[in-house]
């Protein structure tokens, strides 16, 4: 079963897969537009998914996502699949309601693996309180699975990534290093203890810290997935700038040493290609500089909220099962787009 | 020289194939590696670079790159230090004074305690600064001469960076570099003497 699982996708698998941000917004430029002045939120502002106006008071969220397995146990991968999938719907601050599977799957295989596949998505939609209404499967050379989720969501409530206020700060809820770390388990390079890790960071569903930061004073909240964590800050920057602290970035510390040793991605560098003359490194270290353009796969919302707010949520958060951290703060607009100090900062 | 075909390998497997043939080496020698993307290179660069080794690549078309590693370039530094009589302690200033008791002289011993490390005839390999240890590399520490000395003889000095924003000090430290509680964490733990004046 695990050899299909890694066919032809070594290290290519979840979020890695992803295209290259560059080349891809250079050619979406050149497609044109119509409008619909309910569409409240498109593909304009790179945002994490659609939101369409019905009502009022009411809008539709939709988004999709799907991609090969970075994973070798079926139901598992079905399980981060769906998770990564259902996340675009808590970054832009919706419920879910409806799920349709995206399936590639090769003729010949066994069915069975695409029957755990899809019940360890399945398990993921009724967790986040939705329902599986369908999909749609093509016969390809190599597994690919994901889903087009729907929502809804108060269009006055909607927390759009690109909208920062100065001095708010910056929390992350998942730890990084998924990309490194599954790359290294491929290579038998990472730790049991590291992996566990990275699957249950991958298989949380992002619902839980999205039902504590609607309560808060959010200015812009995204999700951290294939452009690493710099690539989607990046995104959220368009006319401000933020301060990192390395020592307040949650990561799996084995990310570290397996950097160290070069066990890095492409994907990693082409996130690096994209932002990395928009980014000031102060005495980073190297291995540093990588979990921060590691791609993730299903990874956590990255919010901007008020500090005065930050005792609090600090508190709610803390009922997460999973690391967070408060990781800098929004500037104004400065030369570099994003500036990474060593040490830490402290924020109560 | 080994040469290495890593066509149609996807990161990290170029890299892991350089690895195993610099061990092969025994980090002497030339490594030649074909691959087919430029963004391979680009993390053979990074590696390279970091390892401090000579590297060349040549784009031979859309579909070929030729990397070409050079390990066989002496360690300078490395001579350097054994010269001078480094061991592998590490010195902890985790104060502004030395010891417990009057302010003004705590901080003159600890003056004092910098001044006379630069007179041994065995040098530790690290000092750490943290907490308020972190005014010693600032602005307007007495101590800077002397630790700039120790550096020069092939002392690290660094400071903990959590430490200079808490207190507000100048991002950069006058002397040494700026570093994170993993590194200090390391270097405490592989040290097998560790010393706190």
């Amino acid at each position: 079963m695990g050899d299909i699982m890694n066919k032809k996708m070594f290290c290519s698998g979840g979020c890695s897969a992803k295209l290259g941000a560059g080349l891809l917004s250079s050619m979406l430029n050149k497609i044109p537009q119509s409008y619909d002045k309910n569409l409240i939120v498109g593909f304009k502002g790179s945002d994490d998914a659609a939101v369409y106006k019905l009502t009022d008071e009411l809008a539709l969220v939709h988004t999709l996502d799907f991609f090969p397995p970075m994973v070798e146990d079926p139901y598992i991968f079905g399980q981060i699949a769906a998770t990564n999938a259902l996340s675009d719907i808590y970054a832009m601050g919706g419920d879910v309601k409806t799920a349709l599977n995206i399936v590639c799957f090769p003729e010949n295989e066994d069915f069975n693996i695409l029957g755990e596949i899809l019940s360890g998505g399945n398990s993921k939609i009724i967790e986040a309180g939705g329902v599986l209404a369908g999909g749609h499967s093509i016969a390809d050379d190599s597994i690919k699975y994901g889903l087009s989720v729907t929502g809804t969501i108060n269009p006055n409530k909607i927390l759009k990534n690109n909208t920062p206020k100065v001095g708010d700060v910056l929390i992350l809820t998942k730890p990084l290093g998924i990309g490194i770390i599954t790359t290294s388990a491929k290579v038998n390079e990472a730790s049991t203890n590291s992996i566990d890790l990275a699957i249950k960071s991958m298989t949380t569903l992002n619902k839980y810290a999205s039902e504590i930061l609607r309560k808060y004073k959010v200015s812009a909240c995204t999700d951290v997935t294939g452009f690493g964590l710099l690539g989607h800050l990046n995104e959220m920057l368009s006319s401000t700038s933020a301060t990192l602290y390395v020592d307040n970035i949650p990561y799996i510390k084995e990310a570290f040493k397996c950097a160290e040793e070069f066990l890095i991605t492409a994907g990693g560098q082409k996130n690096r290609n994209f932002v990395g003359d928009k980014v000031c490194f102060n005495n980073v270290p190297f291995p540093m500089e990588e979990i921060l353009f590691d791609p993730q796969t299903s990874g956590g919302l990255l919010f901007a909220v008020d500090k005065t707010q930050v005792p609090q949520i600090k508190n709610e958060l803390n009922s997460l099962s999973l690391p967070f951290g408060i990781i800098g703060e929004i500037t104004e607009n400065k030369k570099f787009k994003i500036e990474v100090n060593n040490g830490g900062k402290y924020y109560d | 020289m080994i040469k290495i075909n890593a066509i149609g390998d996807v990161c990290p497997i170029p890299v892991i194939k350089v690895k195993n043939a610099m061990k092969e080496l025994n980090n002497k020698g030339i490594i030649e590696i074909t691959v087919d993307n430029e963004i391979a290179v680009q993390n053979l660069s990074k590696m390279a670079n970091q390892k401090n080794f000579q590297i060349i690549s040549e784009k031979i078309n859309d579909k070929e790159y030729k990397v070409t590693i050079n390990l066989s370039k002496e360690d300078v530094k490395c001579e350097l230090i054994q010269d001078n009589n480094i061991n592998n302690s590490v010195v902890v200033i985790s104060s502004d004074k030395m010891g417990d008791g009057d302010e003004k002289l705590g901080k003159t011993l600890l003056k004092s305690f910098i001044f006379s490390l630069t007179k041994c005839d065995v040098l530790p390999s690290t000092i750490i600064f943290y907490n308020s240890g972190a005014f010693l590399t600032s602005t307007n520490s007495e101590s800077l001469e002397d630790l700039k000395t120790l550096e020069n003889l092939g002392v690290e000095i660094t400071t903990c960076g959590t430490c200079i924003n808490y207190y507000n000090l100048p991002e950069k430290p006058e002397v040494g570099s700026v570093s994170n509680m993993y590194f200090i964490a390391e270097k405490l733990l592989n040290s097998s003497n560790v010393i706190k004046p």
